[in-house]
């Protein structure tokens, strides 16, 4: 086995939450920070998001743009972003089994942060039936063809979806110079903003086929089109070369798996305190594997975040078990899981149905914690929804978990 | 020119045969196959089971070339560097009926020259398999029994016959055979082929060619068998082929390891008349996730990366269709199903001694120089864990699929191969690239790319 080289943290993930780690680590003055990066280029999923929506109100970025000054500042600062770099598996509690070009070699750290990040779910996970044709993608594999690598993609497509990353897919679609067909969702309603619902359905006369599920693909060699089912039982053939099956994010938790750490169950990402500790001491997560996914800032905030109890551990910190955060039905996940007394991170969550005025309520042992009321209206799935932390001081560390409810 | 003897059908099958003719070096070989690339049809969507054959009909052909070729392919296994693991079976009794017939199968072994099997009790089998579902009265373990890459085996049998003369002739559908002056005549999509024997190895339509000849021996009724392949963290619930004890309806759903380290279940047995009927249905799916609960209740949590469905070359007989027509210099090979991986090797010398009998002047043989395959198996060292060939050659530690960890010195390889991929699915089969979790969600772009030579 290579001997171990040894840094003071080890970053696995260069997109916005490793690199906004990695900067905020350097900039206090940590000696080693490394970052890896699998790929060929840091910057994680906004390299290949051509799209605006990136950087603040003031100073909106593209995809691309923000990721370079994402990479631009963790350098800076003093972190080493090393690409193509692969971390494979765990060599110890604190260490990795790494691979790239120039060979194995196992690094060990003080801290481990894991910014692995999250993918969609591609055709054959979510069990679409049908023939195996060519011109089946999904946002991820769309993008990064016609963006990064400006390959061909066929002439008409079909977007399975209809939240944010399907109406930036069809935007890529449109500009490989491919039509957009349809869009489908099985939801009665898109769900994005409404201007954009309307602008891509009458401005750019993309038809949104809501409460339909796509039964079928049919194809031999390529793709030749798509068979769906209204809800009320209707069928139809879409004629397509090109389908892109958008969202339903997966954490990427391969390394976090095979190291052992515990998961939690609503994300199937590692499970996380208010510091964003794991269940090992000296590991922590940040970003989409923790949650797949919010947006590229809250996995930057996140990145800054964990970075200051990285700090801590440091300088000698222990690590605080406390005690599982649940989010109760209709709520479907909560990040962080776990909650020990002063965490100070606000929550996000997501619920499955649609709320109207939601009220939050977290509880421990029957015992009222905090109430707290949703500025908007409505709160929907595939839209993040956020708790304050002003409450964790009331949690008895010894007690029972604390539950989120909707009241 | 005319060939000596030309092979239809470039399968596992076919492929198998066209080897066994590359050892005589005065014969000219063609390969004729009608699809893009070798193992297209039943070959590259099957159950990759290496078989023992102990429950083959005793005493029929398939049995003795199930259990010949088993041990040949073994070798030729470890000869050419395919992925073989012997996780050995079990096949396990959910029910007081399945019980009972466990003897019965343990005797059909028996006679099938499988002297190793033991029944095992509930203790010993979940200490065996730890996440088998609850309700398992017992089972025939059943060693030997393995799991192999079905890919590479057949690409490993063409390449070496392709380097040993034989000439393959991909996209090249025979559409007409017929007989002049003791020669057939072959008309297919890319032109005139004419050979002096002729070995219908068609698979699927081996009985269409065999009606050309004027044979109506059998039909071919295509039995549809669909698969879930399940991600590699799947890999650790499961160490044997789970099957399930034979019924009267067929050979049922099984569990089973791959070599490539994830989990396959399936298949389903539908009997279909469309022969290119090979996609998956809801129904299958639903059939297949119900009876993976039953049997390995983890299994349904994790992910899928797979999802394929295949036609067995089913007839209307329980054996295969295997004969020689001496007087028309032509052998059928038909109704070869599922165990037609396994029983290749022994196929093609089977064939190889009809085709002498009946009057085959093969002349001297020859033993042919090995294939050295790339490994696509977990359980042998995979490029990126082999130092010494990233010191060597820096590409090999260059990762481009990531859940397969496949390397672009790799992917450079199959791209200058033997017998290059004609598609991104060919390429795919050579070395696993976009076969994992995410299904290209990272790297499809750049494996397209690498594909397409516009890469780097």
């Amino acid at each position: 086995m290579s001997a171990t080289r040894e840094v003071d943290v080890l970053v696995v993930g260069a997109g916005p939450a490793g690199l906004a780690a990695a900067a905020r680590l350097a900039a206090a003055g940590v000696g080693r920070v490394e970052v890896l990066d699998r790929e060929q280029e840091a910057g994680g999923v906004p390299r290949h998001c051509a799209h605006g929506g990136y950087g603040t109100l003031l100073h909106p970025l593209t995809g691309p743009a923000y990721a370079r000054l994402l990479i631009t500042a963790a350098e800076r600062a003093g972190a080493v972003v090393r690409t193509g770099v692969t971390a494979l598996d765990w060599a110890g509690p604190l260490a990795l089994h790494t691979v790239g070009p120039r060979g194995p070699e196992t690094i060990g750290a003080r801290a481990v942060v894991l910014a692995t990040g999250a993918r969609e779910r591609p055709r054959a996970a979510r069990l679409v039936p049908g023939t195996r044709p060519a011109g089946v993608y999904t946002t991820g594999e769309l993008q990064q063809a016609v963006h990064l690598y400006g390959q061909r993609i066929g002439s008409r497509a079909v977007v399975v979806g209809a939240e944010d990353v399907s109406y930036a897919a069809a935007d890529t679609v449109r500009t490989a110079g491919a039509a957009v067909v349809a869009m489908t969702t099985d939801l009665p309603r898109a769900r994005t903003a409404p201007a954009r619902a309307l602008d891509t359905r009458l401005r750019r006369g993309i038809p949104l086929l809501t409460g339909t599920t796509v039964t079928e693909l049919v194809g031999h060699g390529r793709l030749s089109g798509v068979r769906v089912r209204h809800h009320d039982g209707r069928t139809a053939t879409l004629p397509c070369d090109t389908v892109v099956f958008t969202g339903d994010f997966v954490p990427d938790h391969e390394l976090a798996r095979r190291g052992g750490l515990t998961l939690d169950a609503g994300t199937r990402g590692p499970a996380v305190d208010g510091s964003l500790h794991t269940s090992r001491p000296g590991v922590f997560a940040v970003g989409s594997v923790l949650h797949a996914v919010e947006s590229a800032a809250t996995a930057a905030r996140e990145g800054a975040h964990a970075a200051g109890a990285v700090l801590e551990r440091l300088a000698g910190a222990e690590r605080h078990e406390g005690v599982p955060l649940i989010a109760e039905p209709p709520l479907c996940r909560i990040v962080p899981n776990r909650v020990t007394p002063g965490d100070r991170l606000p929550y996000v969550l997501r619920t499955a149905t649609p709320l109207t005025r939601p009220v939050l309520r977290v509880t421990q042992n029957g015992r009222l914690l905090h109430r707290e009321r949703r500025w908007t209206p409505t709160a929907l799935p595939n839209r993040t929804l956020t708790l304050t932390a002003g409450w964790t001081g009331r949690v008895d560390p010894k007690g029972g978990p604390v539950r989120v409810t909707i009241s | 020119m005319t060939y000596d003897v030309a092979v239809v059908g470039a399968g596992v099958v076919g492929c198998a045969i066209a080897r066994a003719l590359a050892r005589h070096p005065r014969l000219r070989v063609a390969l004729v196959e009608a699809q893009d690339d070798v193992g297209q049809g039943t070959s590259k969507a099957n159950t990759a089971i290496l078989h023992t054959g102990f429950d083959a009909v005793p005493g029929s052909l398939e049995a003795r070339l199930v259990r010949e070729g088993g041990r040949l392919l073994a070798a030729y296994a470890a000869e050419s560097g395919i992925p073989v693991e012997e996780v050995g079976a079990l096949l396990v009794a959910w029910d007081e009926e399945q019980f009972a017939a466990l003897p019965r199968l343990a005797e059909k072994a028996e006679r099938n020259d499988h002297h190793a099997t033991g029944l095992i009790g509930p203790a010993d089998l979940y200490e065996r398999e730890p996440h088998l579902g609850p309700g398992a009265l017992a089972a025939l373990h059943v060693p030997g029994e393995s799991v192999i890459c079905p890919w590479t085996t057949t690409l490993a049998y063409a390449t070496q016959a392709v380097r040993h003369g034989v000439d393959l002739h991909l996209n090249s559908r025979v559409e007409r055979a017929s007989r002049q002056d003791d020669t057939h005549v072959l008309t297919t999509g890319r032109g005139t082929l004419r050979a002096r024997w002729l070995v219908n190895a068609a698979g699927l339509y081996a009985d269409t060619l065999d009606r050309h000849l004027g044979h109506h021996d059998f039909s071919v009724t295509p039995r549809r068998g669909q698969l879930l392949v399940f991600d590699k963290l799947a890999r650790d619930l499961v160490r044997h082929i789970l099957l399930p004890v034979p019924t009267a309806l067929g050979k049922g759903v099984l569990v089973a390891p791959t070599v490539h380290g994830n989990v396959l279940l399936g298949p389903t047995a539908e009997d279909l008349d469309d022969k290119r009927a090979t996609g998956s249905t809801a129904d299958g799916l639903a059939l297949l996730r119900e009876k993976g609960r039953r049997i390995l209740p983890g299994l349904l949590d994790e992910e899928v990366t797979a999802v394929y469905a295949g036609l067995r070359a089913a007839t209307e007989q329980d054996d295969y269709r295997i004969s020689a027509h001496p007087e028309q210099a032509y052998v059928t090979v038909g109704g070869i199903r599922s165990t037609g991986l396994t029983a290749s090797l022994a196929i093609a010398e089977h064939v190889t001694g009809l085709l002498t009998e009946a009057g085959l002047d093969a002349g001297s043989a020859r033993d042919l120089e090995p294939a050295r395959m790339p490994n696509l198996g977990e359980a042998f060292p995979r490029p990126y864990q082999r130092p010494e060939l990233i010191a060597a050659d820096p590409e090999y530690g260059t990762l481009v699929c990531h859940c397969e960890r496949v390397s672009r010195g790799e992917i450079r390889d199959a791209l200058t191969s033997t017998i290059p991929p004609a598609g991104l699915d060919g390429l795919r089969r050579r070395t696993r690239a976009r076969a994992g979790r995410c299904q290209g969600f990272y790297c499809g772009a750049a494996v397209r790319a690498l594909f397409e030579g516009v890469g780097e």
